[in-house]
């Protein structure tokens, strides 16, 4: 993957301080309805309180039901980590007043989350890396807070209670990460296993995935940790990386000036490159968690977690070690695929549509050319591979029926229009002649038509051979076999000095 | 039959609506003017909806007339509650009524959705006349802390009629309605049944949705009938009772028919008690008990005996730390279940110039909230604070536990139903436990360790001292609710001759007066002396 290495400052504070970070996210999950409530989560684009119901607008009377999927989604998220599942776990109310927190508290899990335990594999360009993590739990969204100006000029909060009770889950890692690229590569890493099992689109830019990170800076590795920073507002992995990399630098250059740390909430300004100061954490917020009475214990029965565990897909890491290790992709290939569930689709499928293909020439025409050409096509096209057809236009790469130059086009054909390999293949005469008499004869003719060139060859200067293969090309509208032809001039001309 | 409908019991309403000697136009119309005419001097109703009651009652007539049509068996298919008139707590939701929960701060609101429980109701065909006085978010004992002035028990208009569902026992004492719905948390239902001389039931917990109803302490919080007798409230409870999906705490329990089967006849009620075990609880004569109140529920326990039960003194140790336990739960709840009355989304909202929300909400709650909310806000929000939740809540819900074990040892033993006060007193003056809130908590002595339980309770009359009604308390094991109603409707068998039974409410015939000073009036001339 992309080895963006962490920049020069920061390694050198962290040559004097090692980085002590905590990663918590919070994601959508994908569920068709709300949390506690029937109001559908395709909010998106929708006008302003059109999802909303007596429950997710927190009016009185109004009671919580729980959302069976969302606790599914969480409990196979659990398994896809080896969390620990509590045969009873039960709900929460975190009571804090904030606008777009209509009940005045979160419906959340406090002591009892679902998931518990876990870790996550990640490569990182020093190698191999373990995150463990603390816990996943499930809560409830707040509603959108929306600033903008009223008629009079007058400054006004709007709330967008479409998104209130839609379901989260908080996974909270513990103190392990010690640099910003192992925390964007968490992220990364968290958002693929998120969407193999799919739990989530986990897509930053649109707030379905958000990651916070709590930094702190000690000098030695059996120090206490030193004073913590919460890093907010991180709307890409690439902003993970960067904002981590700019506190630990921050806060080093405090640190040596003698200065004291406070604990604080910091925002990631993309634009300015830097982080600033949100607001002070005095003291810890008192959240008076207790027990939530309008819902009952949830208590998971083992035969379900049993179910949930059998129906986990292939996880993300144990499919990157497959490719390398049982289908010979190099690390790259296999990441890239992994990365990519559209790309692994095609791969798979087309590996498994036809027989005898060889991974990792597959694995090239996927991680290459497919992705290159459906990246470049307008999303209203609908680009898209038919694994059949990859399977053909590879094979007949590899058997020499076609230009490899050719295949590219017959691909991007393919995926922008759908139509059949073998039909643009014959529309457009890609069908390469290997057909050694057939072009011999027409070698024959591009010598006699070119007498200097031919001179030329036989003179030595080799150089002139492409120029003859041009023309035998020209001739065939391109589907001359060009190794054949120049074997055929070599044969008449001699070797030319052939380099 | 008297002529007078507003003095029938519900079920006697029930056969003149089927024989149609009587039409619900009728019998809400009787029952408004009665409302109209004395809630002045009572106070009870909130909002007394004519044009919506008529319509309803219309409403029923119109599927009543085409069931005579269709024969007995369409008849019959008629729920008992068909037509017949039924107040709400001022704290149920009706899509597009008010819902103040006796408090400042919903004034305006309206809901945009029925309660579980009015969705039921509207189905089985009764007829909403409108929506009672309460103490504010249910919390109270005396009907003192509505925003919208205290309720006089038509008993002795200078009393209080208990609370917090006040309103809905006195409009039932008063003949304003048979029936009537309340909730009870720590004796809501029960205490003022039994100071305005009615039958009053707390279910089991979970037997009937919350759905739609605004929530003082949630899992104390159960809904209830008020009625005259026994057979009224427990076709009341069939009509609300069973699962609902929209409260995940109400318990997937069918609703037994035998509620709707209680005996018409004293005798046949009576001969039920014959061979019955009843416990009396020790701990439930506490101090401070009025001793007329204490031999009025001697006397009953004879009745009870007389008939052929054995009642045996009982022990639940634990009653006496119930209240101080009782006092840390239902407020951490209510701490947070009214931290939704913000301003931001309904209700009375203060907006204060260039200040930050939480100057808005400060103004807003500030002004929205009553002095009694506010100290079980504070209460509750203490109980919870980081340092004081393992010393009060876990504390207080293992003394929870305790209590619940009480009663199961109790039960476990064979005995059928407890038998004990409803109240430590009957109906006390207006201002007499303003002033001292724990003397007010102490009404519910005797009530809050069954919302504690989860157990049903039901109060009903027995008896009166000095002329004020005396209420007697039957508990029993959870959804043992048609045991409880049987038991009842045997009490009122047992004392069917008894002269107490025929003594309409004293100062009824004063609420007619309407130039007479209002609750409001009485209670501030009280506490002027």
């Amino acid at each position: 993957m992309n080895p963006n290495s962490t920049s020069s400052s920061a390694s050198t504070a962290l040559d004097r301080y090692e980085a002590v970070i905590g990663i918590e996210v919070h994601c959508q999950l994908k569920t068709a309805s709300k949390m506690f409530c029937g109001c559908s989560t395709a909010y998106d684009g929708a006008e302003p309180n059109t999802h909303t119901c007596p429950v997710c607008l927190g009016l009185p009377g109004a009671l919580p039901t729980i959302n069976r999927r969302a606790v599914e989604l969480v409990l196979a998220t659990g398994a896809a980590i080896n969390a620990r599942t509590p045969a009873a776990t039960r709900w929460d109310r975190k009571n804090y007043f904030y606008p777009d927190l209509p009940k005045g508290y979160q419906i959340s899990q406090y002591d009892l989350p679902l998931a518990a335990g876990g870790s996550l594999n990640l490569d990182t360009s020093e190698g191999p890396f373990t995150v463990g993590i603390t816990r996943a739990h499930l809560e409830e969204d707040t509603a959108k807070l929306v600033h903008a100006p009223g008629s009079n000029g007058e400054r006004l909060s709007l709330v967008d209670f479409n998104r209130s009770g839609a379901p989260l889950m908080e996974i909270v890692t513990e103190p392990d990460i010690r640099t910003a690229e192992q925390a964007r590569r968490y992220a990364e890493e968290l958002q693929l296993l998120l969407r193999a099992i799919g739990a989530s689109d986990a897509d930053m830019e649109r707030g379905q995935m958000r990651v916070e990170a709590n930094v702190s800076l000690r000098r030695g590795g059996t120090e206490p940790f030193g004073t913590r920073v919460e890093v907010k507002n991180m709307n890409s992995f690439r902003s993970v990386e960067r904002a981590i990399t700019f506190e630990i630098e921050r806060q080093a250059t405090l640190i040596d000036a003698g200065d004291e740390l406070v604990m604080e909430t910091r925002g990631w300004s993309d634009d300015r490159g830097e982080t600033y100061r949100m607001r002070a954490k005095e003291t810890s917020d008192d959240y008076r968690y207790f027990p939530e009475p309008d819902l009952p214990p949830l208590r998971v029965d083992p035969a379900w977690l049993q179910e949930i565990r059998a129906a986990l897909p292939e996880l993300p890491a144990l499919r990157r070690a497959r490719y390398r290790d049982e289908l010979g992709l190099s690390p790259y290939d296999a990441a890239v695929l992994v990365a990519d569930p559209d790309a692994s689709r095609l791969f798979e499928a087309t590996l498994a549509a036809g027989a005898g293909l060889d991974p990792k020439s597959v694995a090239n025409w996927v991680t290459g050319d497919y992705l290159r050409i459906r990246n470049a096509a307008p999303s209203e096209a609908a680009p898209h591979a038919d694994p059949l057809q990859v399977g053909t236009l590879v094979r007949l790469v590899v058997d020499g029926a076609i230009s490899r130059v050719n295949a590219k086009e017959v691909l991007e054909a393919h995926v922008v229009s759908g139509q059949a390999v073998a039909s643009i293949v014959a529309e457009r005469g890609f069908r390469q002649i290997s057909d050694v008499d057939a072009l011999g004869a027409i070698v024959d003719a591009v010598i006699a038509a070119n007498p200097s060139a031919a001179a030329d060859i036989r003179g030595g200067k080799g150089q002139a051979i492409g120029f003859l293969v041009g023309q035998v090309m020209k001739e065939t509208r391109g589907q001359a076999n060009a190794v054949v032809v120049q074997a055929a001039i070599r044969a008449r001309l001699g070797d030319g000095g052939a380099a | 039959m008297t002529t007078d409908l507003t003095r029938q019991a519900a079920h006697e309403m029930a056969l003149a609506l089927r024989d149609g000697s009587v039409s619900a136009r009728d019998l809400a119309v009787a029952h408004l003017e009665a409302a109209e005419r004395q809630n002045r001097a009572l106070n009870a109703w909130l909002t007394i909806d004519r044009p919506a009651a008529l319509a309803q009652a219309d409403a029923t007539d119109a599927r009543l007339a085409a069931a005579r049509r269709d024969g007995p068996a369409a008849i019959a298919a008629l729920h008992p509650l068909h037509g017949i008139p039924v107040a709400l707590k001022d704290l149920i939701s009706v899509e597009g009524g008010q819902c103040t929960a006796g408090s400042r701060i919903l004034e305006g609101y309206r809901s945009p959705y029925d309660a579980h429980i009015v969705e039921r109701l509207r189905a089985a065909g009764a007829v909403f006349l409108g929506k009672t006085n309460m103490d504010e978010f249910a919390m109270g004992s005396s009907n003192e802390y509505s925003a919208y002035g205290p309720v006089s028990n038509p008993w002795d208009l200078n009393t209080v009629p208990g609370g917090s569902s006040g309103g809905s026992a006195a409009v039932v004492a008063a003949h304003h309605t048979p029936l009537s719905l309340g909730t009870d948390t720590g004796g809501s239902i029960r205490q003022p049944a039994a100071l305005c001389g009615i039958v009053g039931m707390k279910p089991t917990y979970g037997r009937v949705s919350r759905y739609g109803i605004v929530a003082f302490a949630s899992s104390l919080d159960q809904l209830g009938p008020f009625a005259r007798n026994a057979r009224d409230a427990a076709a009341l409870l069939h009509a609300i009772a069973g699962r609902d999906e929209r409260d995940s705490t109400s318990a997937p329990i069918p609703v037994p028919d035998e509620l709707l089967q209680l005996p018409a006849s004293d005798d046949e009620a009576a001969a039920w008690l014959r061979g019955k075990r009843f416990g009396l609880p020790r701990e439930y004569f506490v101090a401070g008990m009025d001793p007329d109140v204490e031999r009025r529920i001697r006397e009953s326990v004879a009745f009870i005996e007389d008939a052929g039960a054995t009642v045996e003194e009982v022990s639940l140790p634990h009653t006496d730390y119930g209240l101080a336990a009782y006092y840390i739960v239902a407020p951490a709840e209510a701490s947070a279940n009214l931290a939704r009355y913000d301003g931001v989304r309904f209700g009375q909202s203060r907006r204060l110039e260039a200040a930050d929300f939480i100057a808005d909400y400060l103004a807003t709650r500030g002004e929205g909230f009553g002095a009694e909310v506010k100290r079980r806000i504070m209460l509750g929000t203490y109980a919870l604070s980081a340092g004081y939740y393992d010393a009060f809540y876990v504390k207080a819900q293992k003394v929870r536990t305790l209590i619940k074990r009480d009663f199961d040892r109790v039960f476990a033993t064979g005995i059928d139903a407890l038998v004990a006060p409803t109240s430590p007193t009957v109906a006390f003056r207006f201002g007499a436990r303003l002033a001292d809130p724990v003397s007010m908590y102490l009404s519910d002595a005797c009530t809050l360790p069954v919302n504690m339980a989860g157990l049903p309770g039901v109060s009903i009359p027995c008896g009166l001292s000095e002329g004020l009604p005396v209420g007697l308390q039957l508990i029993g094991p959870a959804w043992s609710e048609p045991v409880l109603f049987r038991a009842a409707r045997a009490f009122e068998g047992v004392t069917a001759a008894a002269t107490w039974r025929d003594q309409e409410p004293t100062d009824l015939g004063l609420a007619d007066d309407a130039s007479g000073p209002t609750p409001a009036q009485r209670a501030a001339a009280r506490a002027a002396r």
